[in-house]
């Protein structure tokens, strides 16, 4: 990926950064301008909605909404940002969560602990769960090398259908005469408690603390070094001594892992049950999205799922003033492709610059091969 | 030689046909070959097909299409309401229309702005998928039948033709004889195998799936007879010698997701057009991804791509029509894998062998311990059984070589 190459032939970091922010909100300007367009062609008047988003955004009550929705989405792109950072794409995210979620919810009735243990007992099956589930697209890239975007896509239908299974035999709780669509629901100890009733879950503290980690884990550790090595250059990183294999099964645990935590929320925030219609689906997609938005940055991912965040809390109320709510839905995939496509041109007009530049220098200090 | 080839080729027809015809009688379940199953096996298919050639046409010009799945809904969606407005032609039309704006949409992000593949893929399909929801929110919303999630239902249907004098149907109000329903009733020992089988295949057919199976030979001879399919396929091989010879590498990735694109819309088509007459939300159900999985399974190769549609497509139809004979199936997967194995200890090959005895044995104790195979497994099974491919034959599946690398004419490489 050019941009990440780029950083390493980085002059000045600052210019660097003021140089990405000024492009994504080129391209976030450009996308609103794209779908503007989009509005009027069918009819509609596209201030009249950006005014009504703005307006109904807002409020207090709709940017604790706009947390809320943001949490799960701050999951799911650092799932797929830990993969981008090595070049693996992992878009089993969604096949991930869902696993994990019906096999913590279960788990979570089993045992009986103290309030704090039993949460982190929760969240620790979860994220094992995840990390097992994703293990398999690591063992078949490294022992058959089979790519992980094809695996994972395939993982995510053979995740669906075996959730489905596992469900309907094992897991779904009787007790309501075959009523109730859900497992069995977890006792309070094992509820995460909201930060503000009713409104946002604790869940939105552990997504920050998540990021966090991130940040720690690829930015400053010396595993991260490797793993953004081994994604930048494998060939350059092998010879560095860095195993290749194990990179690819670590960062796919990690990945896995994180993946593992995306439906918690609803989990043990909110439904405290796993339940084929109440589990949130497709946050594996919108994390691709989000990890785009933000450049795989945790701070970067964290804006962009606040963003997101914000603008689907705004699709109830558009639905009321007559203009189509699942517009909001085509903005965010209309930016998310605008600003890839922005941050492709300007990272090659930013490494010709660079490459420029480094032309000009002594052979001995060319910087540029 | 080729004499040879077509002999041997008889002879494993024929030999598959008697397996499957001893094993139809001893479990009596006449559903494995009966012409309702190939029947319903082939409109199965051919969405499957179709994607698989779009996947095919995408990679073969070198560029990873993930976003076929996203372009069958444009072509589910512009395919309804093209047919709901002017009728079942136009229909598929605008499904191609359709489909082929995706793979535009592909085309200008993979090719002219060189984003990732991947990430252009993963990025139509979800601006697909809620596109036409807005789509329908603004033209579907109110109508007689229609809603958020669902067009209003077409008044014309395509029409659908039979083989005079074999399958039956009416030719000009003449009561054409039913030789193949006549045959198949019988239940003979492989004729009546062969009757179902060609009835199913004959008695009322879509046009749609005509074309849907014209397609296949067309793509080959393009593909590989002539001199535009020549460069295609280079500039998924090799674009850097490609474009040394005077390709237009990044101009043939157009045309490849253009026709690509337009496959893929004619899937979508034949689903809302065809095999139902409304468009509904999530009509694709991942055929875009099965429609991948075929072009792997199918190393990449039109007949491959056919084969894997109708395995695939049988799996799934056989599920519908009687879904009691899936233990006949594991009966079957035991006999024809216990015939290889006896060719593999004949010919002495090891590898063959410990393969044909797993199949044989696993198969032969799902038959005697499993009765009922729960609905929400076999839908897995195209997935399962790619993974399984993929595991098993990397190392003879041979991609586009290129495909996936994004190409910069005029670039150091």
């Amino acid at each position: 990926m050019n941009q990440q190459l780029s950083s390493k032939r980085n002059f000045d970091p600052m210019r660097k950064s003021l140089n990405t922010l000024g492009s994504s909100v080129a391209a976030i300007i450009l996308a609103l301008v794209i779908c503007g367009v989009l509005l009027l062609a069918t009819g509609k008047d596209p201030l009249a909605a950006y005014g009504k988003i703005l307006e109904t955004g807002l409020t207090g009550e709709k940017l604790l909404e706009m947390l809320k929705r943001a949490t799960p989405l701050i999951f799911s792109a650092i799932a797929v940002a830990i993969g981008f950072k090595m070049n693996l794409f992992n878009i089993g995210v969604e096949g991930q969560y869902l696993f994990a979620a019906l096999i913590s919810a279960e788990m979570g009735t089993h045992v009986s602990l103290p309030a704090p243990l039993h949460v982190l007992f929760i969240l620790v099956v979860a994220m094992v769960s995840g990390a097992a589930w994703a293990s398999i697209a690591a063992l078949l890239k490294i022992h058959r090398g089979i790519n992980e975007v094809i695996s994972t896509i395939m993982l995510n239908y053979i995740a669906l259908s075996f959730i489905q299974w596992i469900f309907e035999t094992f897991f779904r709780d009787d007790s309501d005469g075959g009523l109730n669509v859900k497992t069995t629901e977890i006792v309070p100890s094992g509820r995460m408690p909201d930060l503000v009733h009713d409104r946002l879950n604790g869940m939105f503290i552990v997504a920050l603390l998540v990021a966090f980690l991130y940040w720690v884990i690829v930015f400053r550790s010396r595993f991260g070094f490797q793993l953004r090595a081994s994604g930048l250059n494998p060939i350059a990183a092998r010879t560095a001594g860095i195993p290749a294999n194990q990179m690819i099964l670590f960062a796919l645990l990690l990945s896995g892992a994180v993946a593992g935590l995306v439906a918690m929320p609803s989990v043990i925030g909110d439904v405290y049950a796993y339940g084929p219609s109440s589990t949130p689906t497709q946050f594996g997609f919108a994390g691709i999205t989000v990890a785009l938005l933000g450049r795989n940055h945790p701070f970067g991912i964290i804006i962009a799922a606040m963003l997101f965040g914000f603008l689907d809390s705004t699709s109830a109320v558009l639905q009321l003033s007559e203009i189509p709510s699942s517009i909001v839905k085509v903005i965010q995939a209309i930016i998310v492709l605008v600003v890839v496509i922005v941050n492709e041109a300007s990272s090659r007009r930013y490494n010709r610059k660079i490459a420029e530049q480094a032309a000009l220098l002594p052979k001995s200090l060319d910087v540029s091969r | 030689m080729t004499q040879t080839k077509n002999f041997k080729l008889f002879v494993l027809i024929s030999a598959a046909l008697a397996i499957v015809s001893t094993v139809r009688l001893w479990t009596n379940q006449d559903a494995l070959t009966s012409s309702d199953t190939i029947g319903t096996a082939l409109r199965l298919t051919v969405p499957i097909l179709l994607a698989g050639m779009a996947g095919l046409w995408a990679e073969r010009c070198g560029v990873l299409n993930i976003g076929i799945e996203g372009m069958m809904i444009f072509g589910t969606w512009f395919g309804a309401w093209g047919a709901w407005q002017f009728g079942p032609w136009v229909g598929l039309l605008f499904a191609i229309l359709g489909g082929m704006f995706g793979g535009l949409v592909h085309a200008v992000a993979t090719v002219r702005f060189n984003i990732d593949q991947v990430i252009s893929g993963v990025v139509i399909n979800l601006f697909a998928y809620f596109g036409v929801r807005y789509l329908s929110e603004l033209v579907y919303v109110g109508k007689p039948g229609g809603g958020i999630s669902q067009s209003p239902p077409q008044k014309w249907a395509l029409p659908k033709f039979n083989l005079p004098i074999l399958s039956g149907g009416e030719v000009a109000g003449w009561k054409s004889p039913d030789f193949l329903g006549w045959l198949e009733s019988q239940r003979w020992f492989v004729l009546g195998d062969l009757g179902g089988i060609s009835r199913g295949l004959t008695h009322s057919i879509s046009w749609a799936t005509v074309i849907a199976v014209i397609v296949v030979p067309v793509s080959a001879w393009v593909l590989w007879r002539t001199r535009f399919g020549l460069r295609l396929r280079s500039s998924g091989e090799s674009p850097v010698a490609a474009e040394s010879l005077g390709v237009k590498v990044n101009r043939l990735r157009y045309y490849g997701l253009l026709i690509s694109g337009g496959l893929a819309g004619l899937a979508g088509g034949t689903l809302s057009i065809v095999a139902s007459s409304y468009y509904r939300q999530g009509q694709t159900a991942g055929r875009g991804f099965i429609g991948l999985a075929t072009m792997i399974f199918g190393n990449w190769r039109p007949s491959g791509v056919l084969t894997g549609a109708m395995l695939f497509g049988y799996a799934e139809g056989i599920k519908l029509v009687a879904s009691d004979s899936i233990t006949a199936l594991f009966l079957l997967i035991a006999s024809m894998s216990g015939v290889f194995l006896l060719y593999a200890i004949i010919s002495r090959k090891r590898s063959q062998l410990l393969v044909t005895l797993c199949a044989f044995v696993l198969s032969a104790i799902a038959y005697r311990t499993i009765d009922t195979v729960p609905e929400s497994l076999t839908q897995s099974l195209p997935y399962v059984v790619t993974l399984i491919v993929l595991a098993t034959a990397n190392q003879r599946l041979r991609p586009p070589a290129m495909a996936g690398v994004p190409f910069r004419p005029g670039e150091p490489h």
